[in-house]
């Protein structure tokens, strides 16, 4: 199997897949991000792939066209160079009205620009995660289509095919300089299914969707260091959109391994609130308000059924996602079992969901959102929830599955939750909450996180209350206004970590427990290390130079997994995740506030004394 | 054709409706509120949007009760059991064909092929209205089933 690293997304903002640097696409789910797969390969060998590639050896390189999610691969061989295009064709709301187009479609375009070369399709689709039966039939000019219980594929071509064992459809051809062919395959789960012509109109439907995602990126506001990792975290981010709903997926791929080999494989095709505030605030950051806006009407409506309760995770319509199972019959990513599908984190206690959800609505009205009376409703409902339960030990940011614990990240983000009601109360956009009650627990947490999450033998915050382990996730404490970046406790917090968690080249692990070994260093940590010193824990060259060091780790076009092997430099997790993503652009905001001397747009404390 | 008692049980048949699916919603069985979804056919505004939308529901729910008091006079006479499996015709229709429809008749609902581009607006509420809560569809035909039971039996021709 190909590394993580190796492989690129596209997508069209309700499903995505995976491409190898081989030209296989290796994942793809349909017609959601959280259907079964079609294409499993990543998973598993025998779970399904399309391929096209030269029959000889090759040299690969590859790019994103410009500022757009159409991946473009060039093949170097010894006797021609080919580009292979590859895209979910996407299109304005405008266009849509005026084309007929399918539901679903990927596009993949051959072009030879230099010599000869001899090239091979494979395509075998395996559906339902390699389980499902996949019914090929030659429908002609139409090309073939494989009926499968999820709804009706088509794979059309314009070289010529054969069918051979085991459901599979190839094609040899050779291709001179100047010469082009065209794939599409469409997924169609009402009928009649539409079939766009090959040709030209691949080729304007290529045009299309690289106008419409250069369009989008061209309303991206930031201009400080590392602008087009910012650009492409900022596409691919938008990817995990799912559009329907306005729901953020975490990543578009399940079991890929935090530790190969391991077991650490879960399934990420869901919405974690907390993961999708935090992109929230990164896309307010970078401009895009409709997104943000999307998001918070999707909360709206999501948490209606549970509220004041919040789940940790949602499927992209608001429901529970599926209970946790194993698929047995995968291999796993390099062997990496079991292959779960489902999360059964959705059934755990999380607290800090609370504080993220409530800051990103608050950052949305700062922002100029408005505030209409039942979202007015439901933050009052949330913090009194956390009045309540605030006191109570939960699973934390980490999920951890060996049991609950009093996690300082966890209270933290119950006061963050509280300080930015009794915030937007004394703005005036909440009238009728309890803020007596939210000041007098806000003040309780407070003392109890600087009382008990302080360890003066380690002169540290730490992980747990009463405890003596470094959490990275207590560099986030300036980011929510709990603490100053450069008071005497977080500097030295931020040495501890640097001991304990540094993995080096800037990066840090997020904790270091017997659970944790063999894992490799967290991507969001690593950005959270730079952020801090960007907000004043270290000086801006300290924090650009470890930014641009981090920067080093993504692949040739710009992705990040969850995690990177400090060894090696490899991607491990699922791919790409919108966690690193995220911090990476605001590690690169909180760089340009402080480069240009700007107000950040979240808040600190103006108040907040160096203490010892 | 009794034109005051139509005018009288169908406004009744309607406000029941409505409290039993804002029943449902209170409870944590579904996410739909219909007043809500025809309100923002009219207005991004979700306060004025609730108010608008309960008042054309109300209309709404007046001219459905004509379809229910024509079929009564068709069928004979009204009695609950007749209004009740109209009711039930009504909910399936609404959650088989209206839902489908929806997302192409309301100018601020997204449908199902919706993106990249993404919005502020409602989502589709998908095949039996699924997408707002898994017992959306036994909310919506109890609703139903209440506003057709009212009409049936208490409307005299």
């Amino acid at each position: 199997m190909d590394p993580i690293k190796d492989y690129a997304i596209i997508g069209d903002c309700r499903a995505a897949a995976l491409v190898s640097r081989s030209g296989s696409i290796d994942w793809l789910c349909w017609p959601h991000f959280d259907s079964p797969s079609i294409f499993g390969a990543l998973l598993d060998d025998s779970a399904g792939r399309w391929r096209i590639a030269p029959r000889a050896p090759f040299h690969v390189t590859r790019r994103y066209v410009g500022n757009s999610n159409v991946l473009q691969m060039q093949f170097e061989t010894a006797t021609g160079t080919m580009r292979l295009t590859d895209t979910m064709p996407v299109v304005s709301e405008d266009d849509k009205r005026k084309l007929l187009l399918p539901d679903h479609q990927i596009i993949r375009m051959v072009e030879v620009e230099r010599g000869e070369l001899e090239l091979e399709m494979t395509f075998t689709p395996r559906p339902q995660y390699g389980r499902g039966r996949a019914r090929l039939r030659q429908a002609g000019k139409l090309g073939t289509r494989i009926e499968t219980d999820a709804g009706l594929l088509m794979l059309q071509c314009d070289v010529p095919v054969e069918f051979r064992e085991g459901n599979q459809i190839q094609s040899r051809f050779r291709l001179r300089a100047g010469d082009a062919r065209c794939f599409s395959l469409i997924f169609e789960d009402e009928w009649p299914a539409v079939f766009p012509p090959l040709g030209g109109w691949t080729r304007e439907a290529i045009a299309r969707s690289t106008a419409w995602w250069n369009a989008w990126a061209a309303r991206l506001t930031y201009h400080g260091p590392g602008r087009d990792a910012v650009i492409r975290s900022a596409l691919a981010l938008r990817l995990l959109v799912y559009a329907p709903s306005g729901a953020i997926v975490a990543a578009p791929t399940t079991a890929l391994p935090e530790r190969v080999g391991g077991d650490l494989n879960w399934d990420y095709r869901f919405c974690w609130l907390r993961d999708a505030s935090l992109t929230l605030r990164a896309l307010l950051g970078l401009g895009y308000t409709e997104e943000a806006e999307a998001f918070a009407n999707w909360l709206l409506h999501t948490t209606a059924l549970t509220r004041p309760t919040l789940r940790v995770l949602y499927d992209v319509y608001g429901m529970p996602p599926p209970a946790e199972r194993t698929l047995d019959h995968l291999a796993g990513y390099r062997g990496s079992r079991p292959v779960r599908i489902g999360n059964a984190a959705s059934e755990q206690l999380q607290l800090d969901v609370y504080g993220e959800v409530i800051d990103a609505v608050t950052q949305l009205i700062r922002g100029g959102g408005a505030l209409d009376r039942d979202t007015g409703r439901m933050l009052s409902a949330f913090g009194t929830y956390v009045c309540r339960n605030w006191q109570q030990p939960d699973e934390g940011i980490w999920e951890s599955r060996s049991g609950k614990a009093h996690h300082t990240h966890s209270r933290v983000l119950c006061w963050t939750a509280l300080d930015r009601l009794v915030a937007l109360h004394a703005q005036g956009h909440l009238r009728t909450a309890p803020v007596a009650l939210f000041e007098r627990n806000r003040d309780e947490i407070r003392k109890q996180v600087e009382d008990r999450a302080w360890n003066p033998r380690l002169e540290s915050y730490v992980g747990r209350l009463d405890g003596d382990e470094l959490d990275a996730s207590l560099l986030l404490m300036p980011w929510y206004g709990f603490e100053d970046a450069g008071a005497w406790r977080m500097t030295r917090t931020y040495a501890r970590i640097q001991e304990h968690l540094g993995a080096g080249h800037a990066l840090l692990y997020r904790y270091r427990t017997d659970e944790s070994s063999g894992e490799g260093a967290f991507g969001i940590c690593s950005f959270w290390g730079v952020e801090y010193l960007a907000m004043g824990g270290g000086t801006a060259e300290e924090a650009q130079a470890s930014f641009e060091q981090l920067l080093t780790f993504a692949n040739d076009v710009g992705l990040f997994a969850e995690e990177i092997d400090p060894t090696t430099g490899e991607a491990l997790g699922n791919f790409p995740q919108a966690f690193t993503h995220v911090g990476l652009i605001n590690a690169a905001l909180s760089l340009q506030d402080r480069l240009s001397g700007r107000e950040p747009l979240r808040p600190r404390r103006p108040d907040s004394p160096a203490r010892g | 054709m009794n034109w005051g008692s139509w005018a009288l049980w169908g406004f009744v048949g309607t406000l029941m409706l409505t409290t039993a699916m804002t029943a449902s919603q209170g409870m944590g069985l579904t996410r739909i509120d219909i007043p809500y979804m025809l309100g923002t056919m009219f207005t991004a505004n979700r306060d004025r949007a609730k108010l608008l939308g309960f008042i054309v529901h109300l209309v709404n729910g007046w001219l459905f009760s004509l379809v229910y008091v024509v079929a009564f006079h068709a069928w004979g006479h009204a009695t609950w059991w007749r209004g009740l499996l109209i009711g039930l015709v009504h909910a399936a229709f609404v959650l088989t064909v209206g839902m489908r429809l929806l997302p192409g008749l309301h100018p601020r609902m997204a449908s199902e092929a919706q993106g990249p581009t993404v919005m502020r607006q409602l989502e589709p509420p998908g095949f039996l209205a699924l997408h707002y809560g898994i017992r959306t569809p036994v909310s919506v035909s109890f609703a139903h089933i209440v506003f057709g039971t009212i009409l049936g039996a208490f409307y005299q021709g």
